[in-house]
């Protein structure tokens, strides 16, 4: 099957800002897809791209076939898109939020009443139906933005980071939810700057400055770093670990929290890295050998450039 | 296309009933704005047109005209016209003054050594008026010393005050302020509701549907022409309350024609707001493209026939302008729409070329 959406050398400007350089990827049917990357990694620019709200400058960008440059309405029809800043009104309640959008996208009316309960038993937002959307929590006021995005049944969806200012437990749930519309076949775009939630997608490209750092599977991604990684749980040398970057044996120190992320260059010891590390501080140090996670990746990508792994 | 229309007024509707205080502000502005600014201001005028019935055909007569005529505050009418025309005249402003000579003019200088003429003057703008009628009464002094400067009177002046005989300046200035405030107002409304919506970023969510832009233009225009007529409404109850201004002519007409100029007012607000980002740049925007133009250059104060050519041409484009003639005339003069028709087509054909404008430009992406 062709993919639903394909990104081809896709580039964007502001002014003088790139925002994207060059990104190309594909999103298949029914994938749950992850854009992730830091705060001016071109996400957004992508997503409303990929909504018709933006043109490219340069390179294709189509869904389901048709060029976003041509076909603004016909991708409007099929897509639901939820902007980064929560966007709906908050003196209408609940009830008249959903149902303003079901009437933008020409819901039939006879389906409403089915469409509407099966939001709510997702949303659980039944209760609250007739609460203005102002009063709602923020992880509520989440579930509402899907609830209408979700209205006139999308075959695409696109969620810039969507759980972004979320309490964890409402972040747990809405991830939930998006596997539950994924298993009814509904394809997800969707961008965060949590390396947790990319683990939960499908595949992810990583993004940084506007450019694809890597794309793939996320396991596959992890299993890429083959190099072995040790964390060092001391408090006191998070801020200041210049002097064990020049141990020889250690080809990147990281901080993480109260500890620091080494990774050797994979030849030595993991005994003589530990004492090597000790006579550079001028005292006993332990060394906790660790698998790398998804952030360990990004890092290591950011520093040595990219690397395609599909 | 209808449903969509109809969702975006509804929760149009639902926006402004909830936000009481911007709905009381909205009510209350308009009628504390007519309290503060009803009151007089002077002015100063030339070029006043004034037509002649010249009865007398005589040297003496030809000279008075002459006399009227020289100087840069009256320029007379070059055509004849009758009694019956002058009613008419008045009524489309062709002139402000009529002078009617007597058949006996020139007999009455030589055998009573005075004689009378008649003054006509149109005081529909009660400013107006006044000052035709002192600046005639000058041109007589001065005719009179030169016709014969030891007699200082000879000529008497039974002035005639049409449409506002109490020369009471309240009966100008306030349907001027009714078109201030209503294209103030109208404007203002429609370029926030826009911006606000591309500020709050649900403007970015609806823009992601099938919605149309001639959809969310009219959605946002047809709620605030009700708003608009109960403004309207308000001011000209509050305009008759405190100001005791009348309306002889119809009531329906000039509804019917405040809510034509509402439409344009609104339609140039959402025009503002297709260019503007914010609202704060919409509201300003909107201050300085209404209150200066409207005040200065519209006849709201100043004549426009005394203004210079450019501005008079520009004048020729404000809204305002036909607005304000269409108000006076209907509230002091009585006028009906067989007068009035162009003014009115002209009005109700700039709200369809600015709606059409703001339509095209509104943009249904993001750049």
């Amino acid at each position: 099957m062709t993919p639903l959406i394909s990104v081809d050398h896709f580039s964007k400007s502001y002014e003088e800002v790139r925002a994207v350089r060059d990104l190309t990827f594909e999103v298949n049917r029914g994938e749950l897809f992850g854009l992730i990357g830091p705060d001016g990694a071109g996400k957004t620019t992508t997503m409303r791209t990929l909504v018709t709200l933006l043109r490219p400058d340069t390179g294709s960008v189509t869904v389901d076939g048709m060029d976003v440059r041509t076909r603004m309405k016909d991708i409007r029809a099929i897509t639901g898109y939820m902007p980064q800043r929560f966007s709906l009104y908050p003196d209408l309640s609940v009830e008249q939020n959903i149902r303003f959008f079901a009437d933008l996208f020409a819901v039939p009316r006879e389906e409403l009443p089915a469409r509407m309960d099966r939001l709510y038993r997702f949303s659980r937002l039944e209760a609250f139906s007739r609460r203005l959307a102002g009063r709602l929590s923020g992880g509520m006021k989440q579930k509402l933005a899907l609830s209408c995005t979700l209205i006139h049944d999308p075959v695409l969806l696109v969620l810039d980071e969507p759980t972004t200012g979320v309490d964890p437990v409402s972040r747990n749930e809405f991830w939930e939810i998006l596997h539950e519309l994924r298993a009814q076949g509904v394809t997800i775009v969707v961008s965060t700057p949590y390396m947790d939630e990319a683990m939960k997608c499908d595949r992810i490209v990583i993004m940084h400055d506007g450019a694809s750092l890597a794309q793939g599977s996320p396991r596959d991604l992890v299993a890429s770093m083959t190099v072995p990684m040790y964390a060092l749980d001391d408090r006191d040398l998070v801020m200041n670990f210049s002097r064990i970057e020049t141990v020889p044996g250690v080809r990147s120190v990281q901080s993480f929290g109260d500890s620091l992320h080494i990774t050797s260059d994979g030849d030595i010891l993991p005994e003589r890295l530990q004492s090597a590390i000790g006579g550079a501080l001028g005292r006993d140090v332990h060394l906790r050998p660790i698998s790398p996670s998804l952030e360990d990746v990004f890092i290591a990508l950011i520093e040595e450039g990219g690397v395609h792994v599909l | 296309m209808r449903r969509r229309l109809f969702a975006i007024i509804r929760k149009e509707f639902i926006h402004i009933f909830r936000d009481w205080r911007t709905l009381m502000i909205i009510i209350l502005m308009p009628i504390l704005m007519i309290v503060l600014y009803g009151y007089a201001i002077t002015l100063d005028m030339r070029n006043i047109v004034f037509g002649v019935i010249d009865d007398a055909r005589t040297t003496e007569s030809r000279a008075l005209i002459e006399a009227f005529s020289e100087n840069g505050f009256f320029r007379p009418l070059h055509r004849e016209i009758r009694r019956d025309d002058m009613e008419e005249l008045f009524m489309r402003r062709d002139v402000h003054m009529v002078l009617v000579i007597p058949k006996t003019l020139s007999t009455d200088l030589i055998t009573r050594r005075t004689a009378t003429v008649q003054l006509i003057v149109d005081a529909g703008d009660s400013n107006v008026g006044t000052f035709v009628n002192n600046y005639a009464a000058q041109v007589l002094n001065i005719h009179n010393r030169r016709v014969n400067d030891t007699s200082p009177l000879l000529f008497t002046i039974t002035p005639r005050i049409f449409y506002n005989p109490d020369m009471n300046s309240t009966h100008f200035f306030v349907p001027g302020l009714v078109a201030l405030i209503l294209m103030l107002i109208s404007a203002l409304l429609t370029s926030i509701a826009i911006t606000r919506e591309k500020e709050t970023g649900t403007m970015e969510q609806i823009l992601v549907s099938p919605v149309h832009a001639r959809e969310i233009v009219l959605g946002k225009v047809l709620p605030y022409v009700f708003l608009g007529l109960i403004n309207a409404s308000l001011i000209l109850i509050s305009a008759w309350i405190l100001f005791a201004v009348p309306v002889r002519g119809s009531l329906l007409l000039l509804g019917v024609l405040s809510l034509v100029y509402v439409f344009v007012a609104l339609s140039f607000g959402l025009l503002i707001s297709t260019v503007a980002r914010t609202q704060l740049i919409a509201m300003f925007g909107t201050l300085m493209a209404t209150i200066l133009p409207t005040i200065m250059l519209s006849g709201f104060i100043f004549p426009i026939a005394s203004m210079p050519d450019i501005l008079q041409y520009f004048a020729q484009i404000l809204p305002a302008t036909y607005f304000l003639l269409i108000i006076r005339a209907i509230m002091l003069k009585g006028v009906g729409l067989a007068e009035l028709w162009p003014e009115a087509l002209i009005l109700t054909g700039m709200g369809v070329l600015l709606l059409f404008a703001a339509t095209r430009r509104f943009r249904m992406r993001l750049e």
